[in-house]
Protein backbone atom coordinates (compact mmCIF):
# COMPACT_ATOMS: atom_id res chain seq x y z
CA UNK A 1 0.00 0.00 0.00
CA UNK A 2 1.70 3.34 -0.72
CA UNK A 3 0.85 7.21 0.51
CA UNK A 4 -1.57 8.42 -1.52
CA UNK A 5 -0.62 11.51 -3.32
CA UNK A 6 -2.72 14.88 -3.93
CA UNK A 7 -2.80 14.62 -7.47
CA UNK A 8 -3.65 10.81 -7.92
CA UNK A 9 -6.59 11.15 -5.46
CA UNK A 10 -7.38 15.07 -7.35
CA UNK A 11 -8.27 12.97 -10.19
CA UNK A 12 -9.70 9.78 -8.79
CA UNK A 13 -11.90 11.98 -7.24
CA UNK A 14 -12.89 13.70 -10.44
CA UNK A 15 -12.99 10.98 -12.79
CA UNK A 16 -15.93 9.68 -9.84
CA UNK A 17 -18.01 12.70 -9.49
CA UNK A 18 -17.93 13.32 -13.79
CA UNK A 19 -19.61 9.91 -13.54
CA UNK A 20 -22.02 10.62 -10.80
CA UNK A 21 -22.93 13.82 -13.03
CA UNK A 22 -23.04 11.63 -16.03
CA UNK A 23 -25.20 9.54 -14.25
CA UNK A 24 -27.13 11.66 -12.56
CA UNK A 25 -27.16 14.40 -14.30
CA UNK A 26 -28.18 16.60 -11.20
CA UNK A 27 -25.75 19.60 -11.42
CA UNK A 28 -25.91 19.96 -15.50
CA UNK A 29 -29.76 19.97 -16.05
CA UNK A 30 -30.42 22.09 -13.14
CA UNK A 31 -28.15 24.91 -13.80
CA UNK A 32 -29.01 24.65 -18.07
CA UNK A 33 -32.57 24.93 -17.35
CA UNK A 34 -31.96 27.97 -15.09
CA UNK A 35 -29.85 29.26 -16.79
CA UNK A 36 -31.92 29.36 -20.06
CA UNK A 37 -34.85 31.07 -18.00
CA UNK A 38 -32.79 33.91 -17.00
CA UNK A 39 -31.46 34.43 -20.81
CA UNK A 40 -34.90 34.51 -22.04
CA UNK A 41 -36.24 36.57 -19.59
CA UNK A 42 -33.18 38.99 -19.70
CA UNK A 43 -33.98 39.52 -23.16
CA UNK A 44 -38.14 40.14 -22.88
CA UNK A 45 -36.49 42.81 -20.30
CA UNK A 46 -34.74 44.75 -22.54
CA UNK A 47 -34.89 45.53 -25.94
CA UNK A 48 -31.06 47.33 -26.45
CA UNK A 49 -29.54 48.28 -29.49
CA UNK A 50 -26.07 46.70 -30.74
CA UNK A 51 -24.49 49.59 -28.87
CA UNK A 52 -26.77 49.45 -25.79
CA UNK A 53 -26.16 45.19 -25.54
CA UNK A 54 -22.28 45.58 -25.97
CA UNK A 55 -22.70 47.78 -22.84
CA UNK A 56 -24.75 45.56 -20.44
CA UNK A 57 -24.09 42.51 -22.11
CA UNK A 58 -21.31 41.90 -19.64
CA UNK A 59 -23.14 42.59 -16.45
CA UNK A 60 -26.14 40.14 -17.79
CA UNK A 61 -23.91 37.42 -18.69
CA UNK A 62 -21.97 37.06 -15.25
CA UNK A 63 -25.30 37.58 -13.51
CA UNK A 64 -27.28 34.91 -15.12
CA UNK A 65 -23.64 32.52 -14.50
CA UNK A 66 -23.41 33.79 -11.16
CA UNK A 67 -27.29 32.28 -10.39
CA UNK A 68 -27.05 29.15 -12.00
CA UNK A 69 -23.30 28.50 -10.79
CA UNK A 70 -25.00 28.78 -7.13
CA UNK A 71 -27.82 25.86 -8.25
CA UNK A 72 -24.79 23.31 -9.33
CA UNK A 73 -22.71 24.58 -6.12
CA UNK A 74 -25.68 23.20 -4.11
CA UNK A 75 -25.25 19.76 -5.91
CA UNK A 76 -21.56 19.51 -4.83
CA UNK A 77 -21.66 18.23 -1.95
CA UNK A 78 -25.29 17.11 -1.35
CA UNK A 79 -24.44 13.63 -2.77
CA UNK A 80 -21.43 13.73 -0.15
CA UNK A 81 -23.97 13.61 2.75
CA UNK A 82 -26.17 11.30 1.31
CA UNK A 83 -25.51 7.77 2.81
CA UNK A 84 -22.86 9.65 5.15
CA UNK A 85 -20.01 8.99 2.08
CA UNK A 86 -17.76 12.25 3.53
CA UNK A 87 -17.10 10.21 6.44
CA UNK A 88 -15.78 7.32 4.77
CA UNK A 89 -13.48 10.39 2.80
CA UNK A 90 -12.58 12.01 6.48
CA UNK A 91 -11.48 8.72 8.00
CA UNK A 92 -9.36 7.92 4.74
CA UNK A 93 -5.33 9.13 4.75
CA UNK A 94 -6.13 10.80 1.38
CA UNK A 95 -5.44 14.99 1.72
CA UNK A 96 -8.42 16.95 2.28
CA UNK A 97 -7.10 19.55 -0.15
CA UNK A 98 -7.59 16.36 -2.76
CA UNK A 99 -11.01 16.63 -2.39
CA UNK A 100 -11.43 20.26 -2.95
CA UNK A 101 -9.47 20.22 -5.36
CA UNK A 102 -11.69 17.74 -7.46
CA UNK A 103 -15.08 19.48 -6.72
CA UNK A 104 -13.50 22.82 -7.82
CA UNK A 105 -12.22 21.39 -10.86
CA UNK A 106 -15.57 19.72 -11.41
CA UNK A 107 -17.60 22.42 -10.50
CA UNK A 108 -15.43 24.19 -13.21
CA UNK A 109 -16.07 22.21 -15.90
CA UNK A 110 -19.51 22.28 -15.13
CA UNK A 111 -19.80 26.10 -15.58
CA UNK A 112 -17.35 26.00 -18.33
CA UNK A 113 -19.86 23.82 -20.47
CA UNK A 114 -22.92 26.51 -19.07
CA UNK A 115 -20.95 28.74 -20.28
CA UNK A 116 -20.14 27.28 -24.03
CA UNK A 117 -24.09 26.94 -24.53
CA UNK A 118 -24.78 30.28 -23.18
CA UNK A 119 -22.50 32.73 -25.02
CA UNK A 120 -24.10 31.59 -28.63
CA UNK A 121 -27.47 32.46 -26.85
CA UNK A 122 -26.21 36.11 -25.63
CA UNK A 123 -24.74 36.70 -28.89
CA UNK A 124 -28.17 35.73 -30.62
CA UNK A 125 -30.46 37.30 -28.41
CA UNK A 126 -29.18 40.99 -27.79
CA UNK A 127 -26.92 40.92 -31.40
CA UNK A 128 -23.57 41.01 -29.95
CA UNK A 129 -20.40 42.02 -31.34
CA UNK A 130 -16.93 42.42 -29.86
CA UNK A 131 -15.29 45.60 -30.92
CA UNK A 132 -12.13 44.79 -28.78
CA UNK A 133 -9.97 41.28 -29.46
CA UNK A 134 -11.98 37.81 -28.57
CA UNK A 135 -8.98 35.66 -27.67
CA UNK A 136 -9.39 38.19 -24.48
CA UNK A 137 -12.84 37.41 -23.07
CA UNK A 138 -11.42 33.71 -23.27
CA UNK A 139 -9.33 34.31 -20.53
CA UNK A 140 -11.49 36.82 -18.51
CA UNK A 141 -14.46 33.49 -18.50
CA UNK A 142 -11.35 30.83 -17.38
CA UNK A 143 -10.27 33.77 -14.22
CA UNK A 144 -13.70 34.27 -13.99
CA UNK A 145 -15.49 31.07 -14.26
CA UNK A 146 -12.00 29.61 -11.65
CA UNK A 147 -13.07 32.84 -9.37
CA UNK A 148 -16.71 31.66 -8.77
CA UNK A 149 -16.28 27.80 -8.31
CA UNK A 150 -13.33 28.33 -5.99
CA UNK A 151 -15.06 30.34 -3.81
CA UNK A 152 -18.60 28.87 -4.50
CA UNK A 153 -17.04 25.50 -3.74
CA UNK A 154 -15.21 26.37 0.08
CA UNK A 155 -18.38 27.98 0.99
CA UNK A 156 -20.77 25.25 -0.26
CA UNK A 157 -18.60 23.06 1.78
CA UNK A 158 -18.92 25.64 4.98
CA UNK A 159 -22.65 25.49 4.50
CA UNK A 160 -23.15 22.07 4.60
CA UNK A 161 -23.77 21.13 8.06
CA UNK A 162 -26.38 24.18 8.44
CA UNK A 163 -29.88 23.16 8.50
CA UNK A 164 -30.61 25.78 5.10
CA UNK A 165 -27.71 25.43 3.37
CA UNK A 166 -29.29 26.53 0.21
CA UNK A 167 -29.92 29.94 1.51
CA UNK A 168 -26.66 30.40 3.12
CA UNK A 169 -24.66 29.58 0.39
CA UNK A 170 -25.75 32.37 -1.71
CA UNK A 171 -25.94 35.11 1.79
CA UNK A 172 -22.08 34.19 2.27
CA UNK A 173 -20.91 33.83 -1.70
CA UNK A 174 -22.18 37.41 -3.23
CA UNK A 175 -20.50 39.25 -0.85
CA UNK A 176 -17.29 37.70 -1.26
CA UNK A 177 -17.59 37.17 -4.69
CA UNK A 178 -18.62 41.12 -5.18
CA UNK A 179 -14.91 41.97 -6.37
CA UNK A 180 -14.78 39.36 -8.57
CA UNK A 181 -18.00 40.27 -10.04
CA UNK A 182 -17.16 43.51 -10.76
CA UNK A 183 -13.71 42.61 -12.65
CA UNK A 184 -15.02 40.27 -14.46
CA UNK A 185 -18.16 42.66 -15.57
CA UNK A 186 -15.81 45.66 -16.17
CA UNK A 187 -13.44 43.59 -18.21
CA UNK A 188 -15.72 41.59 -20.22
CA UNK A 189 -18.03 45.41 -21.03
CA UNK A 190 -13.95 46.49 -21.94
CA UNK A 191 -13.14 44.08 -24.49
CA UNK A 192 -16.71 44.28 -25.98
CA UNK A 193 -17.14 48.07 -26.02
CA UNK A 194 -13.49 48.47 -26.86
CA UNK A 195 -13.47 51.98 -25.02
CA UNK A 196 -10.75 50.72 -22.41
CA UNK A 197 -8.24 48.42 -21.43
CA UNK A 198 -9.14 45.67 -19.39
CA UNK A 199 -5.64 44.43 -18.48
CA UNK A 200 -6.49 46.50 -14.61
CA UNK A 201 -9.53 43.81 -14.41
CA UNK A 202 -7.77 40.77 -15.72
CA UNK A 203 -4.83 41.62 -13.16
CA UNK A 204 -7.29 41.90 -10.54
CA UNK A 205 -9.38 38.67 -11.23
CA UNK A 206 -6.00 36.95 -11.35
CA UNK A 207 -4.85 38.10 -8.14
CA UNK A 208 -8.32 37.29 -6.95
CA UNK A 209 -8.09 33.77 -7.91
CA UNK A 210 -4.87 32.86 -6.67
CA UNK A 211 -5.52 34.44 -3.17
CA UNK A 212 -8.78 32.68 -2.61
CA UNK A 213 -7.54 29.54 -4.07
CA UNK A 214 -4.75 29.21 -1.27
CA UNK A 215 -6.96 30.55 1.31
CA UNK A 216 -9.15 28.04 0.31
CA UNK A 217 -6.69 24.87 0.50
CA UNK A 218 -5.18 26.13 3.68
CA UNK A 219 -8.88 26.01 5.47
CA UNK A 220 -10.48 23.28 3.77
CA UNK A 221 -9.00 20.83 6.27
CA UNK A 222 -10.78 22.33 9.46
CA UNK A 223 -13.72 23.00 7.23
CA UNK A 224 -13.96 19.17 6.55
CA UNK A 225 -13.15 18.22 9.57
CA UNK A 226 -16.15 20.73 11.31
CA UNK A 227 -18.60 18.54 13.56
CA UNK B 1 -17.37 -16.39 31.21
CA UNK B 2 -20.69 -17.01 33.87
CA UNK B 3 -19.40 -14.76 36.13
CA UNK B 4 -22.51 -13.40 37.48
CA UNK B 5 -20.99 -9.91 38.51
CA UNK B 6 -20.23 -7.10 36.32
CA UNK B 7 -17.03 -5.93 36.53
CA UNK B 8 -15.01 -2.94 34.70
CA UNK B 9 -12.13 -4.65 34.90
CA UNK B 10 -8.93 -3.14 33.06
CA UNK B 11 -6.93 -6.08 31.39
CA UNK B 12 -3.19 -4.31 30.61
CA UNK B 13 -1.79 -1.45 30.32
CA UNK B 14 -2.50 1.15 27.19
CA UNK B 15 1.18 0.37 26.43
CA UNK B 16 0.05 -2.95 24.37
CA UNK B 17 -3.08 -1.58 23.84
CA UNK B 18 -5.06 -1.38 20.88
CA UNK B 19 -7.18 1.15 21.65
CA UNK B 20 -7.08 3.14 24.66
CA UNK B 21 -9.66 6.03 26.06
CA UNK B 22 -8.55 8.09 29.14
CA UNK B 23 -11.83 9.67 31.03
CA UNK B 24 -13.45 10.38 27.57
CA UNK B 25 -16.35 12.67 27.57
CA UNK B 26 -18.35 14.28 25.06
CA UNK B 27 -21.12 16.34 24.62
CA UNK B 28 -23.68 17.38 22.39
CA UNK B 29 -24.95 20.11 23.14
CA UNK B 30 -25.96 20.03 27.17
CA UNK B 31 -26.41 16.67 26.73
CA UNK B 32 -23.69 14.26 27.84
CA UNK B 33 -23.64 11.09 25.35
CA UNK B 34 -20.15 10.05 27.06
CA UNK B 35 -19.52 10.77 30.26
CA UNK B 36 -15.79 9.75 31.48
CA UNK B 37 -15.06 6.54 29.89
CA UNK B 38 -11.29 4.71 30.77
CA UNK B 39 -10.82 1.48 28.76
CA UNK B 40 -7.56 -0.44 27.19
CA UNK B 41 -8.53 -2.76 24.79
CA UNK B 42 -6.10 -5.52 23.84
CA UNK B 43 -5.03 -6.71 20.28
CA UNK B 44 -6.36 -9.26 18.37
CA UNK B 45 -9.42 -9.35 20.26
CA UNK B 46 -13.21 -9.24 19.01
CA UNK B 47 -15.25 -6.68 21.47
CA UNK B 48 -18.93 -6.31 21.22
CA UNK B 49 -20.07 -3.31 22.43
CA UNK B 50 -23.93 -3.75 24.14
CA UNK B 51 -26.31 -1.10 25.50
CA UNK B 52 -30.19 0.42 24.80
CA UNK B 53 -30.54 3.35 22.29
CA UNK B 54 -28.76 5.98 23.11
CA UNK B 55 -26.76 4.51 25.93
CA UNK B 56 -23.02 6.18 23.94
CA UNK B 57 -22.07 2.73 21.82
CA UNK B 58 -22.02 4.37 18.51
CA UNK B 59 -20.42 7.99 19.75
CA UNK B 60 -17.22 6.08 21.65
CA UNK B 61 -17.10 4.43 18.33
CA UNK B 62 -16.58 7.32 16.34
CA UNK B 63 -14.89 9.11 19.07
CA UNK B 64 -12.14 6.22 18.64
CA UNK B 65 -12.17 6.62 14.94
CA UNK B 66 -11.35 10.19 14.67
CA UNK B 67 -14.99 11.09 12.90
CA UNK B 68 -16.18 13.04 16.58
CA UNK B 69 -13.77 14.73 18.62
CA UNK B 70 -14.42 13.75 22.88
CA UNK B 71 -15.17 16.91 24.41
CA UNK B 72 -12.72 16.12 27.14
CA UNK B 73 -10.38 13.32 27.61
CA UNK B 74 -8.14 11.38 25.04
CA UNK B 75 -7.72 8.09 22.69
CA UNK B 76 -4.89 6.36 21.48
CA UNK B 77 -5.66 4.19 18.71
CA UNK B 78 -2.86 1.46 17.39
CA UNK B 79 -0.07 3.32 19.88
CA UNK B 80 -0.83 7.06 18.73
CA UNK B 81 -2.80 9.93 19.98
CA UNK B 82 -2.96 10.87 16.14
CA UNK B 83 -5.71 8.94 14.50
CA UNK B 84 -4.59 10.47 11.42
CA UNK B 85 -1.23 8.97 11.42
CA UNK B 86 -3.36 5.42 11.56
CA UNK B 87 -5.82 5.60 9.23
CA UNK B 88 -4.51 3.06 6.77
CA UNK B 89 -4.33 0.62 9.72
CA UNK B 90 -7.86 0.65 10.60
CA UNK B 91 -11.13 0.77 8.89
CA UNK B 92 -15.13 1.53 9.39
CA UNK B 93 -18.52 0.60 9.07
CA UNK B 94 -21.32 3.21 10.21
CA UNK B 95 -25.04 3.08 10.84
CA UNK B 96 -25.03 4.65 6.53
CA UNK B 97 -23.55 2.38 3.94
CA UNK B 98 -20.60 5.26 3.16
CA UNK B 99 -21.08 4.06 -0.81
CA UNK B 100 -22.12 5.68 -3.23
CA UNK B 101 -25.94 5.16 -4.53
CA UNK B 102 -24.90 5.84 -8.45
CA UNK B 103 -21.85 3.40 -8.78
CA UNK B 104 -21.52 0.12 -8.95
CA UNK B 105 -19.84 -2.15 -5.98
CA UNK B 106 -16.81 -2.42 -7.58
CA UNK B 107 -16.57 1.26 -8.64
CA UNK B 108 -17.45 2.43 -5.30
CA UNK B 109 -14.33 0.04 -3.95
CA UNK B 110 -12.18 1.00 -6.28
CA UNK B 111 -12.67 4.79 -5.51
CA UNK B 112 -11.95 4.36 -1.88
CA UNK B 113 -9.42 1.44 -2.07
CA UNK B 114 -7.87 4.34 -4.16
CA UNK B 115 -8.15 6.87 -1.06
CA UNK B 116 -5.73 3.89 0.43
CA UNK B 117 -3.33 4.13 -2.06
CA UNK B 118 -4.68 0.72 -3.49
CA UNK B 119 -4.87 0.71 -7.13
CA UNK B 120 -5.22 -2.87 -7.97
CA UNK B 121 -8.76 -3.70 -8.76
CA UNK B 122 -8.40 -7.63 -8.00
CA UNK B 123 -8.26 -6.33 -4.62
CA UNK B 124 -11.49 -4.67 -4.47
CA UNK B 125 -13.47 -8.03 -6.37
CA UNK B 126 -11.29 -10.18 -3.56
CA UNK B 127 -13.18 -8.05 -1.21
CA UNK B 128 -16.46 -8.45 -2.78
CA UNK B 129 -16.34 -11.98 -2.94
CA UNK B 130 -15.07 -12.58 0.78
CA UNK B 131 -18.41 -11.06 2.10
CA UNK B 132 -20.29 -13.07 -0.11
CA UNK B 133 -21.45 -11.27 -2.94
CA UNK B 134 -20.33 -11.24 -6.69
CA UNK B 135 -18.00 -8.63 -8.08
CA UNK B 136 -19.16 -8.92 -11.82
CA UNK B 137 -22.85 -7.63 -10.82
CA UNK B 138 -23.22 -4.35 -12.59
CA UNK B 139 -26.21 -2.85 -10.65
CA UNK B 140 -25.53 0.34 -8.66
CA UNK B 141 -25.42 0.14 -5.28
CA UNK B 142 -28.44 1.96 -4.85
CA UNK B 143 -30.57 -0.66 -6.06
CA UNK B 144 -29.45 -3.61 -3.71
CA UNK B 145 -31.47 -5.19 -1.07
CA UNK B 146 -30.25 -3.13 2.57
CA UNK B 147 -29.02 -6.42 3.62
CA UNK B 148 -26.78 -6.35 0.68
CA UNK B 149 -25.53 -2.81 0.95
CA UNK B 150 -24.36 -3.61 4.51
CA UNK B 151 -22.22 -6.72 2.84
CA UNK B 152 -20.72 -4.14 0.44
CA UNK B 153 -20.44 -1.82 3.15
CA UNK B 154 -18.15 -4.19 5.40
CA UNK B 155 -15.91 -4.72 2.01
CA UNK B 156 -15.36 -1.62 1.58
CA UNK B 157 -13.99 -1.22 5.78
CA UNK B 158 -11.77 -3.86 4.95
CA UNK B 159 -10.39 -3.18 1.39
CA UNK B 160 -7.22 -2.29 2.87
CA UNK B 161 -6.96 -5.15 5.25
CA UNK B 162 -7.05 -3.06 8.13
CA UNK B 163 -5.27 -4.33 11.49
CA UNK B 164 -8.22 -2.98 13.45
CA UNK B 165 -11.92 -2.89 12.78
CA UNK B 166 -14.57 -0.83 14.00
CA UNK B 167 -18.13 -1.66 12.93
CA UNK B 168 -21.48 -0.08 13.92
CA UNK B 169 -25.07 -2.46 13.63
CA UNK B 170 -23.36 -4.23 10.90
CA UNK B 171 -26.47 -7.02 11.11
CA UNK B 172 -29.18 -4.66 10.75
CA UNK B 173 -31.61 -5.57 8.28
CA UNK B 174 -29.35 -8.37 7.53
CA UNK B 175 -30.87 -11.91 6.79
CA UNK B 176 -29.95 -14.41 9.68
CA UNK B 177 -27.73 -16.67 6.71
CA UNK B 178 -26.00 -13.86 6.05
CA UNK B 179 -25.19 -12.41 9.03
CA UNK B 180 -23.89 -15.88 10.29
CA UNK B 181 -21.40 -15.74 7.33
CA UNK B 182 -20.53 -12.10 8.40
CA UNK B 183 -19.92 -13.38 11.68
CA UNK B 184 -18.01 -16.48 11.00
CA UNK B 185 -15.88 -13.90 8.33
CA UNK B 186 -15.26 -11.68 11.52
CA UNK B 187 -14.10 -14.54 13.36
CA UNK B 188 -11.29 -15.33 10.49
CA UNK B 189 -10.37 -11.97 10.76
CA UNK B 190 -9.69 -11.86 14.53
CA UNK B 191 -7.80 -15.11 14.18
CA UNK B 192 -5.52 -13.50 11.59
CA UNK B 193 -5.05 -10.70 14.41
CA UNK B 194 -7.29 -8.07 13.88
CA UNK B 195 -8.93 -6.14 16.71
CA UNK B 196 -12.64 -5.94 15.94
CA UNK B 197 -15.24 -3.67 18.01
CA UNK B 198 -18.96 -4.97 17.06
CA UNK B 199 -21.81 -2.21 18.22
CA UNK B 200 -25.08 -4.21 17.78
CA UNK B 201 -28.62 -4.91 19.60
CA UNK B 202 -28.30 -8.57 18.11
CA UNK B 203 -25.90 -9.77 20.78
CA UNK B 204 -27.13 -13.40 20.05
CA UNK B 205 -25.33 -13.34 16.54
CA UNK B 206 -22.03 -12.40 17.79
CA UNK B 207 -22.46 -14.77 20.79
CA UNK B 208 -20.74 -17.45 19.16
CA UNK B 209 -17.44 -15.48 18.66
CA UNK B 210 -16.74 -12.41 21.10
CA UNK B 211 -14.04 -12.58 23.23
CA UNK B 212 -15.33 -10.09 25.44
CA UNK B 213 -18.24 -7.64 25.86
CA UNK B 214 -18.28 -4.43 26.73
CA UNK B 215 -21.46 -2.85 28.43
CA UNK B 216 -22.61 0.67 28.31
CA UNK B 217 -25.44 2.27 30.26
CA UNK B 218 -25.94 6.18 29.72
CA UNK B 219 -22.77 7.23 28.19
CA UNK B 220 -21.22 5.40 30.87
CA UNK B 221 -18.67 2.07 30.70
CA UNK B 222 -20.80 -0.08 33.32
CA UNK B 223 -18.96 -3.54 32.53
CA UNK B 224 -16.72 -5.73 30.70
CA UNK B 225 -16.88 -9.25 30.61
CA UNK B 226 -15.56 -12.38 29.05
CA UNK B 227 -17.75 -13.46 26.32
CA UNK B 228 -21.36 -12.74 26.33
CA UNK B 229 -22.67 -14.01 29.51
CA UNK B 230 -26.25 -15.14 29.16
CA UNK B 231 -27.66 -13.12 31.63
CA UNK B 232 -27.10 -10.26 29.08
CA UNK B 233 -27.77 -12.23 25.99
CA UNK B 234 -31.42 -13.25 27.85
CA UNK B 235 -32.96 -9.59 27.61
CA UNK B 236 -31.70 -9.24 24.25
CA UNK B 237 -32.86 -12.20 23.15
CA UNK B 238 -36.39 -11.42 24.80
CA UNK B 239 -36.27 -8.78 22.88
CA UNK B 240 -35.58 -10.30 19.41
CA UNK B 241 -38.53 -12.83 20.35
CA UNK B 242 -40.47 -10.10 21.29
CA UNK B 243 -39.69 -8.29 18.25
CA UNK B 244 -40.52 -11.39 15.95
CA UNK B 245 -43.78 -11.66 17.42
CA UNK B 246 -45.00 -8.08 17.01
CA UNK B 247 -44.24 -8.76 13.45
CA UNK B 248 -45.77 -11.87 13.09
CA UNK B 249 -48.86 -10.29 14.64
CA UNK B 250 -48.78 -7.77 12.56
CA UNK B 251 -48.94 -9.55 9.58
Amino acid sequence: MTSPTLWAITRRSLVKDLRLEWRSKDAINSMLFFALLVVVIFSFGFDPTAEESRKIAGGLLWVAILFATVVALNQTWTRELRNQVLDAYRLSPAPPQALFLSKTIGNFLFVSILEVLMVPLFVVFYNLRSVGPVWQLLVVALLATWALVVNGTFFAALSIRTRSREIMLPLILFPISIPALLAMVDATTSILTGDNSPIFWIRLLAVYDLVFTTVSLILFEPVLNAE
Amino acid sequence: MNDPTPSIAAPLSSEGAAVSVRDVVRHFGRFAALRGITADFAPGRLYVLLGENGAGKSTLLRVIAGLLAPSRGSVRVLGSSDIRSVATRFGYMGHAPLLYDEMSAVENLAYFAALYGITDRARCEDAIRTVGLDPSLERRVGQYSQGMRQRISLARAIVHGPELLFLDEPFSNVDVRSAKQMTSLLARMRDQGTTIFVVTHQAAIMEPVADECVVLDAGRLVAREKGIPPRLLTPYLAEERAALRTNMEGA
